[in-house]
């Protein structure tokens, strides 16, 4: 559903991505994990068209996203910090974000209603705690149903209750068919959401498999204790 | 496109800069017309108002709009919208939003007290100055992923317009009084939106006799049609073009 080949990118001298050729496949949840600065947002940036590769491609449903946009109907994207207008109240951000996706026919409000949005809908964006804001991102993720959601530390921030009801929203989707991609340090939330986990190590997929098969590799029961083994190796190469 | 304007246009016009500018405008108006009898005189003293605090306050004010709404254009981006209708969008309802401002402030008291064709001149180049330096402002954002950087290019390309060139333009005529400078002048008017605005005023007002030589110059030029027509275009182009740039720039921009 989404590849990459060869990707690429630099910001002035520093070599963020090194070639990235991976496949992301339609029914997968695939966790992305690795050092802070490994160019994970980046990665991501680069698949939403927020950063242009600098060499490389792009392919989401075997089509160059390069120069289109109508390609991002089918995604949905939750930031790792939301940045919104801060004179917009919620229900007005709401009513935007609809008006200006013209796919807006089969709308998924449940996360919105399940975390009661609407009761805050007065609330101006600029008075929200971390954690409400990012309830409205991961409702403005899943409202259009996409078929790809692309999630950046979706659960830093949320209470535990909130974190649950999204995880159970994340794996409905993978029920569904869907792509999600999430971005976690948390290693229990990889284990329960994920399937297949990616780790990025300095710009380049060090290691790209099944949690299965991570698991047989490094002789490890816990994901945690596996992804650390790996890490260690990645780190003394 | 039109729907992010829309946006754009209900956050500024709730906000009190834009109010104050509005009612500083009409402030200043009413107070010009009413000291004078004469209103082609107080049309004069708007003028020189209207050449500084209009370019003014337009690059500032969009350069921090921009600025500000870099986290709406960061949501905006990661939507199915094409980057060229998010920065057109953005650039309309500023556009809307500073040109409604003016009209308040300057146009209504010109109507007023002085409908003629000189005042829709005055408000004419209010209009096209207040584009141009929109366009400007949206460049230098585009340009300066810092913000401090932003307006302090913005506040640099106002004040090269309004103080510098035309020290410039007087250290060129000085030096080469000597030679015919009548298409120089002409030529070095057009490399700048105010001073074009300015010209296309006064020639308007018949008040060309005491410009000196200069003057006549302009009057032969500007005061005919195609003089009009040429000015008109050259300040289209000074509209369009930072745009253009700043479109180009934003087409290929890390957000």
């Amino acid at each position: 559903m989404i590849r990459t080949e060869r990707l690429e990118k630099s910001f002035g001298k520093l070599h963020v991505l090194k070639g990235i050729d991976v496949e992301f496949k339609a029914g997968q949840v695939v966790s992305v994990i690795g050092h802070n600065g490994s160019g994970k947002t980046t990665l991501i940036k680069c698949i939403l068209g927020m950063v242009l590769a600098d060499k490389g491609n792009i392919y989401v449903d075997e089509k160059s996203i390069a120069g289109d946009f109508r390609y991002r109907e089918n995604i949905g994207y939750m930031p790792q910090i939301g940045h919104y207008p801060e004179n917009m109240k919620i229900g007005q951000i709401f009513r935007m974000m609809k008006d200006l996706r013209k796919n807006a026919d089969v709308l998924d409000e449940s996360l919105m209603e399940e975390y009661k949005l609407s009761e805050l809908f007065e609330k101006p964006m600029h008075a929200l705690s971390g954690g409400t804001t990012q309830k409205v991102s991961a409702s403005l993720a899943f409202l259009f149903n996409p078929k790809v959601l692309i999630l950046d530390e979706p659960t830093a921030g949320l209470d535990p209750l909130a974190t649950e009801i999204l995880k159970t929203k994340i794996l409905e989707a993978k029920g569904k068919g869907k792509l999600v991609i999430i971005t976690s340090h948390i290693m229990s939330e990889v284990e329960e959401m994920a399937d297949t986990v990616m780790y990025l190590y300095e710009g380049k997929v060090n290691f790209y498999n099944s949690i299965t098969e991570l698991k047989q590799q490094t002789g490890e029961e816990k994901v945690g204790k596996a992804i650390a083994k790996i890490m260690k190796e990645s780190a003394h190469v | 496109m039109f729907k992010i304007a829309k946006y754009v246009m209900y956050d500024i016009l709730r906000s009190k800069v834009l109010i104050a500018y509005s009612l500083f405008l009409l402030l200043v108006s009413f107070s010009l017309f009413s000291m004078e009898e004469n209103s082609s005189k107080s049309l004069i003293s708007l003028m020189s108002v209207v050449m500084i605090i209009v370019p003014l306050v337009s690059i500032i004010f969009s350069t921090t709009y921009f600025y500000n709404a870099y986290q709406f254009i960061e949501l905006l981006v990661a939507q199915p919208i094409n980057r060229s209708s998010i920065l057109l969008g953005e650039f309309i309802g500023v556009s809307v939003s500073l040109l409604f401002a003016l009209f308040t402030g300057v146009g209504i008291p010109v109507l007023i007290y002085a409908p003629d064709s000189t005042g829709l001149v005055l408000m004419i180049s209010g209009f096209a100055l207040t584009l141009s330096f929109i366009s400007l402002a949206f460049f230098s954002s585009v340009a300066m992923r810092d913000k401090a950087k932003g307006i302090g290019m913005s506040l640099m390309l106002w004040f090269y317009f309004s103080v510098i060139y035309d020290g410039l333009v007087l250290g060129i005529l000085f030096s080469f009084n000597e030679y015919p400078l009548e298409k120089a002048v002409i030529a070095l008017a057009s490399f700048n939106p105010i001073d074009l605005g300015r010209i296309i005023i006064l020639m308007k007002m018949d008040i060309s006799a005491l410009m000196g030589l200069t003057g006549a110059v302009y009057k032969q030029f500007f005061g005919s049609n195609f003089g009009i027509i040429y000015s008109l275009s050259i300040m289209l182009m000074w509209i369009i073009l930072p745009m253009l740039i700043a479109l180009r720039i934003f087409r290929k921009k890390n957000l």
